[in-house]
C-alpha cells in the first residue's frame, strides 16, 4: 500500500483548484467558462480521492486512521491530521456536495465567476479541514477560516439584504467562537497539548470541564444552530446564494454537531452529564418552537432554514443522549440532513432562477407546468418530513430512539416535531406545486434542464438508498460511536459511583 | 586600567556606533550638497539601516552588557532591534514618493529617521533609567519634527506641535518616576533595582506607576492615547506608518524589560495597572473605531487596541507573556506597514484618498489591492488562518496560563467588536459600488505590500521558525 498523504491531498486539492482558477486571467466569456469547469473538476477529483479514502477505511477499528503528523509550531502544537468513523462520513459529504454545488452556480451566477469559484474551492478545504483536523489549533484554524469565503459569498452574490446577513453571520459565530478559542487555551495548559486524541485520554479536572463545556457550547450552539442563537441562520439562509445556502445547510451546521461530538462529549463527559438536561430542553423546544415559526413563514428559504433548525434539534438530543442509537442516530441525521436540505435549497433555487422571486405566494400549480420538478421536490419533502422509506426517517427515529432511554419527557415533545414538520412541509408543497395554474407569470415555467437533472437525481437516489438501507453510513460510524459511548458511560459510572461512596 | 577592561567594550555598540556615524555623515552630505541630494539620502539611509541590521544579526548570541551595565545586548535587544530596524528601513521606502515632491525635498527626513532609530536601539539596550531615558528622549525629539515634516500643512504642524507638547509631558513624568525609584532604591540600573523591589514601598509604587505612565504615553495605551488620532491623521501618511510600526517596537520592548527585569519581585503591583491599561485601550480601540470615517484615524484607534492586546501579554508576566508580547509585535509590525503601504497607494488623479468610503468597489477596480486589504484586515481582527490570529493566540494563551481570565474574557469580547469595523472596510470593498478608478501604484509599494501581505497570508507555514526565534528571545529576560 502507498504512503501517500491522503488525507492532505483531500484537503488540500480544493485550495490548489483555487490557485489554478486565480492563474486563469481573462474577464470575458471564455474566462468564466475555464473558471467554472475548473472548479467543477476540481471538486470532482477531489470526490474521487475521497472515495479512495473510504474504500481504504477499516470500519472495524474505531481509532483515528490515515493519521499524519508534522511539526507545526513548537511545544505541542502540532499538524495532526486524521479521520474516524464520525468525521469520514462528513468529510464525503462535504466532497460529495461540492460538485453540485459548482454546477448549481453555473448559470445563476454571472457577476466575478472567478472570485465565485475560487471562494468555493478554499470554503471546500476548510471545510474537510475542519472534519480531519487532529489538532485543537489546527481545527479552530479551518473552523473559523471558513468564515472569510462564507461572509464574501453571502456579502457579494447574496440578496437585497446581504450586507446585513453577512455581518449577522460572521458576527455572531465569532462571538461564540472565541470563547471557544479561551477553553482550547485552558486545555493546552492542562493537558500540555492541542492534540486532540491525547487530550481525549487526558483527564480535565471537574470545574475546567464546566467552564470549557460552556466555552465550546457558545461556539457550537451558535453554529448548529441552537434555539436560541438561531437568529443568524434563516437571515444567512435567505440573502445567500443558492449554492451559499446549500453549503451553509448540508455542511457547515454540521460543524456544530461534528464539535459536539468529537469534543463536548469525550472531552467533557461530566460537564456533557450535568448540561445534558440544559441540551434536551433546548432541542425541545427547537423542534417545537421553530417548527411553528416555519409554518408562518413566506419565504421558501426561510420555511427551510427553520425547519433546519427544528432538525438539528434532534441531532443535539440524540448526541448528548449518549446512547449508542442516539449518537449514531445524530451522526446519521446529520449526514442524512445534509443532503436532503441541500436538495431542498436546490429546489428552491431552480424556481428562483426562473421567477427571481422566493415568495411562497408567487407560487402554484407548478405540476402542471413542471412535472419532473414535482416528483423531485416531493421526494426531498417526504425526506423533511421524515417519511419512512427515505433517510429522514431513519435518522429522526434513531435519536428519538437513543433518548426515549434517557428522558422520555424530551422524547415526547420531541416527537411533535415530526408533525409539524409534516404540517409545514406539505403545506409548503401544496402552495408551490399543486393548485390551479392561474399565475400569468407562471405560464412560461420550464421543468427541469439536464443540467439540473444531473445535480438532482443523484441526491433522490442517496435519498431513498439510505432510506432503505441505512447501512453503509451506520457501519462507518458504528465502531467509533461505539468507542465513544463506552467512553461517555465508564466516565459517568465512575463519577456516580464516586458520588455514592462520599 | 584601560577603558575596555573596566566594563566598556565597544563591540556590543558597534551598530549603534555604525548608525550613528552614518547619519552624521549623511547630514555632512546634504548639508554641502544641498535639497538635490534628498534621493540620495534617502536610499543610502535604507542602506545604512540594513547594514546595522545585518551586524546586529552578526553579533554572538547570548548576553553581553557594556558601559557598565547601561548597555545590554541579549537575544530580546536583538530580536526587537532587527524588528525596529525593518520597520524604519521600509517606512523609509515607502517615503519616497512624498521626499520626490519638489517642495518637500528635505533630506533632513532621513536623517531624522536614523536618529530617531538610534535612539530606538540605545531604548532597547537600555540597562538602567538613565539610558532608558536618553534613548526615549533621542527617539521622541526626532520623531515630533518628523511629524511635522509637511511643514505648509496646518494639520501637520499640528500633529508635530500636539505630539511635542504630550509628550513632553510624559517625559517629565517619566523622568519624576525615575527619580522617586532612584530616591527609594538607591540604584538606576535594572539588575540593582529589582535587587531591592522586592517588597511594595508607597514611593517605590509611586515611582513605579509614573514610569508606567510615561511608557504607556509612548506605546499609546489608554487613557494616555488622546494624541494618537490627531497625530496619525495630521501626520504625512509615510510618516504615520512610521510612527505606527519602529516606535512602538521600541517602547514595547523597553515597557517589557522594565516591567520584567527591574520589578520582577512586585509582580502583582504593576500587573493590576497593566491589565486595567490593556482592557482599557482594548475596548476603546474597539468602540471607538467604528465610528470613523477617515481611514488613518481608524488605523490609530485600531493601533492602540492592538497594543492593547500585546500588554494582555506583559500582564500575565510570565516568559510565555514576553513571548507573546514578541509574536504580536513582529506580526502587527507586519500587519502595519501593509495596511499602510496600502492607504499610500491609495490615489485617485495623483491625490491621496484617505476616506474610507473612498474604498469602495475596490475589490472592482483593482482586485489585487483589495483582496491584499481585506486579509490584512481579516488578520488584523485576528481571523485564522491569518497572521494576526498567532498573534492573539500567543498573549492569550499566556493570559490563561497566568489565571487572568476575566483579562482575557474581555479582550476576546472586544476582538469581536473590532472586526465589526474592520469588517465595514471589506464591505466597502467588495460590496459596494465602485467610487472610480484608482492610479496606478508605484512599485516600491507594491514590493512592501507583496511582503507584507503573503507574510500575513502564509504565516500558518512558517509559524514554528518565528515561535522558536520568539521563545528563545524571551527566555533571555528571565
Amino acid at each position: 500500500m502507498t504512503t501517500w498523504p491522503i488525507l492532505s491531498v483531500t484537503t488540500f486539492l480544493p485550495l490548489v483548484g483555487a490557485l489554478i482558477v486565480y492563474l486563469s486571467r481573462g474577464d470575458d466569456e471564455a474566462a468564466r467558462r475555464n473558471s467554472r469547469w475548473i472548479a467543477l473538476w476540481t471538486t470532482l477529483i477531489t470526490f474521487a480521492v475521497s472515495v479512495i479514502l473510504v474504500m481504504r477505511f477499516d470500519p472495524s477499528n474505531p481509532d483515528f486512521q490515515f493519521v499524519e503528523k508534522a511539526n507545526w509550531l513548537a511545544t505541542g502544537i502540532t499538524y495532526h491530521m486524521g479521520v474516524d468513523g464520525i468525521s469520514l462520513p462528513l468529510v464525503i459529504l462535504t466532497t460529495a456536495v461540492m460538485p453540485f454545488c459548482i454546477i448549481a452556480s453555473w448559470k445563476a451566477i454571472t457577476s466575478r465567476v472567478r472570485e465565485y469559484m475560487m471562494a468555493f474551492l478554499i470554503l471546500e478545504t476548510l471545510m474537510i479541514g475542519t472534519f480531519s483536523a487532529l489538532d485543537l489549533v489546527l481545527f479552530y484554524l479551518f473552523f473559523e477560516g471558513g468564515l472569510i469565503p462564507m461572509f464574501l459569498i453571502i456579502g457579494v452574490w447574496g440578496g437585497p439584504r446581504r450586507v446585513y446577513a453577512s455581518f449577522k453571520f460572521f458576527l455572531y459565530t465569532l462571538l461564540g467562537s472565541v470563547l471557544m478559542l479561551l477553553a482550547i487555551m485552558a486545555l493546552y495548559w492542562n493537558g500540555g497539548t492541542t492534540d486532540i486524541p491525547t487530550l481525549m485520554h487526558t483527564a480535565v479536572p471537574r470545574s475546567l470541564q464546566t467552564w470549557a463545556w460552556l466555552a465550546f457550547f457558545a461556539s457550537f450552539a451558535v453554529k448548529m444552530p441552537m434555539w436560541p442563537v438561531h437568529t443568524w441562520l434563516p437571515d444567512a439562509h435567505v440573502e445567500a446564494p443558492t449554492a451559499g445556502s446549500v453549503v451553509l445547510a448540508a455542511i457547515l451546521l454540521k460543524m456544530g454537531g461534528y464539535g459536539f461530538l468529537r469534543f463536548s462529549l469525550p472531552m467533557f463527559p461530566l460537564a456533557s452529564h450535568d448540561f445534558a438536561p440544559l441540551i434536551f430542553t433546548l432541542s425541545a423546544i427547537a423542534i417545537i418552537y421553530t417548527s411553528l415559526v416555519a409554518l408562518m413563514q413566506e419565504d421558501m428559504k426561510k420555511l427551510i432554514a427553520y425547519s433546519s433548525v427544528a432538525h438539528m434539534g434532534f441531532v443535539t438530543m440524540g448526541i448528548f443522549a449518549g446512547t449508542m442509537q442516539g449518537v449514531a442516530g445524530g451522526v446519521f441525521q446529520m449526514i442524512s440532513h445534509g443532503i436532503v436540505s441541500g436538495a431542498l435549497f436546490l429546489c428552491v433555487g431552480i424556481v428562483y432562477d426562473r421567477l427571481h422571486t422566493r415568495e411562497i405566494a408567487a407560487y402554484g400549480g407548478l405540476v402542471n407546468r413542471m412535472p419532473l420538478y414535482a416528483m423531485t421536490f416531493m421526494v426531498f419533502t417526504m425526506a423533511n418530513v421524515g417519511l419512512p422509506g427515505t433517510s429522514g426517517f431513519v435518522g429522526e427515529f434513531m435519536t428519538l430512539l437513543g433518548t426515549f432511554k434517557v428522558s422520555i419527557p424530551t422524547a415526547f415533545f420531541a416527537s411533535f416535531g415530526v408533525i409539524l414538520s409534516a404540517a409545514y412541509a406539505l403545506w409548503l408543497y401544496r402552495k408551490v406545486v399543486f393548485g390551479a395554474l392561474v399565475k400569468p407569470s407562471l405560464m412560461s415555467m420550464k421543468d427541469l434542464t439536464f443540467r439540473e437533472c444531473l445535480t438532482l437525481f443523484p441526491m433522490i437516489a442517496l435519498t431513498i438508498l439510505f432510506g432503505v438501507y441505512p447501512k453503509p453510513v451506520l457501519d462507518m460510524s458504528a465502531a467509533s460511536v461505539q468507542q465513544l459511548v463506552n467512553n461517555y458511560n465508564t466516565a459517568v459510572t465512575a463519577m456516580k459511583a464516586a458520588a455514592l461512596l462520599q | 586600567m584601560s577603558f575596555e577592561t573596566a566594563g566598556y567594550q565597544l563591540a556590543p555598540v558597534l551598530p549603534e556606533l555604525v548608525l550613528a556615524v552614518g547619519a552624521m555623515a549623511l547630514l555632512m552630505l546634504g548639508a554641502y550638497r544641498g535639497q538635490e541630494t534628498t534621493r540620495t539620502v534617502t536610499s543610502l539611509s535604507v542602506v545604512l539601516l540594513i547594514v546595522v541590521g545585518a551586524l546586529v544579526y552578526m553579533q554572538p548570541a547570548g548576553r553581553q552588557v557594556t558601559f557598565g551595565g547601561s548597555f545590554i545586548v541579549d537575544d530580546f535587544a536583538r530580536f526587537m532591534k532587527i524588528l525596529a530596524l525593518i520597520g524604519s528601513a521600509v517606512t523609509l521606502v515607502l517615503s519616497t514618493e512624498f521626499l520626490s515632491d519638489p517642495s518637500r525635498r528635505i533630506f533632513e527626513y532621513s536623517i531624522l529617521v536614523l536618529l530617531s532609530t538610534l535612539g530606538m536601539m540605545v531604548l532597547i539596550s537600555a540597562g538602567d533609567l538613565i539610558s532608558l531615558y536618553l534613548g526615549l528622549e533621542l527617539m521622541s525629539l526626532a520623531l515630533y519634527v518628523v511629524a511635522a515634516s509637511n511643514r505648509d500643512n496646518a494639520k501637520s504642524t499640528e500633529a508635530g506641535l500636539k505630539y511635542f507638547v504630550l509628550g513632553a509631558l510624559s517625559s517629565g513624568m517619566l523622568l519624576y518616576g525615575a527619580s522617586l525609584i532612584y530616591g527609594f532604591t538607591g540604584t538606576v540600573s535594572f539588575t540593582g533595582i529589582a535587587a531591592v523591589a522586592t517588597v511594595s514601598n508607597v514611593g517605590l509604587l509611586f515611582g513605579l506607576v509614573f514610569l508606567l505612565v510615561g511608557l504607556c504615553f509612548k506605546v499609546s495605551a489608554v487613557p494616555f492615547h488622546m494624541w494618537t488620532p490627531d497625530v496619525y491623521e495630521g501626520a504625512p501618511t509615510p510618516v504615520t506608518a512610521f510612527f505606527a510600526s519602529a516606535p512602538k517596537v521600541a517602547a514595547l520592548a523597553v515597557f517589557t524589560r522594565v516591567t520584567l527585569t527591574a520589578f520582577p519581585g512586585i509582580v502583582s503591583q504593576w500587573q493590576q495597572i497593566l491589565v486595567f491599561v490593556s482592557i482599557a485601550s482594548m475596548a476603546l480601540g474597539s468602540f471607538a473605531a467604528i465610528g470613523q470615517t477617515n481611514i488613518k484615524r481608524l488605523m490609530a484607534y485600531s493601533s492602540i487596541g492592538h497594543m492593547g492586546f500585546a500588554l494582555v501579554g506583559l500582564a500575565s508576566g510570565t516568559v510565555e507573556g514576553a513571548q507573546g508580547v514578541l509574536m504580536y509585535i513582529v506580526i502587527y509590525v507586519a500587519m502595519t506597514l501593509g495596511s499602510f503601504s496600502i492607504i499610500l497607494a491609495m490615489k485617485r488623479n495623483g491625490q491621496a484618498v484617505e476616506q474610507i468610503s473612498d474604498f469602495a468597489g475596490l475589490s472592482r477596480t483593482n482586485p489585487l489591492l483589495a483582496f491584499m486589504f481585506a486579509m490584512l484586515l481579516f488578520s488584523l481582527a485576528g481571523i485564522p488562518p491569518l497572521a494576526g490570529f498567532f498573534a492573539k493566540w500567543y498573549v492569550f494563551v499566556a493570559a490563561i496560563k497566568a489565571n487572568l481570565f476575566t483579562l482575557a474574557v474581555i479582550g476576546v469580547l472586544t476582538s469581536v467588536v473590532g472586526a465589526y469595523y474592520y469588517l465595514a472596510i471589506v464591505k466597502t470593498m467588495y460590496f459596494d459600488e465602485p467610487a472610480g478608478e484608482v492610479d496606478p501604484v508605484r512599485v516600491e509599494v507594491r514590493t512592501v505590500l507583496a511582503v507584507a501581505g503573503l507574510f500575513n497570508i502564509l504565516f500558518a507555514l512558517f509559524a514554528g521558525p518565528v515561535v522558536s526565534v520568539a521563545s528563545a528571545a524571551a527566555k533571555s529576560l528571565f
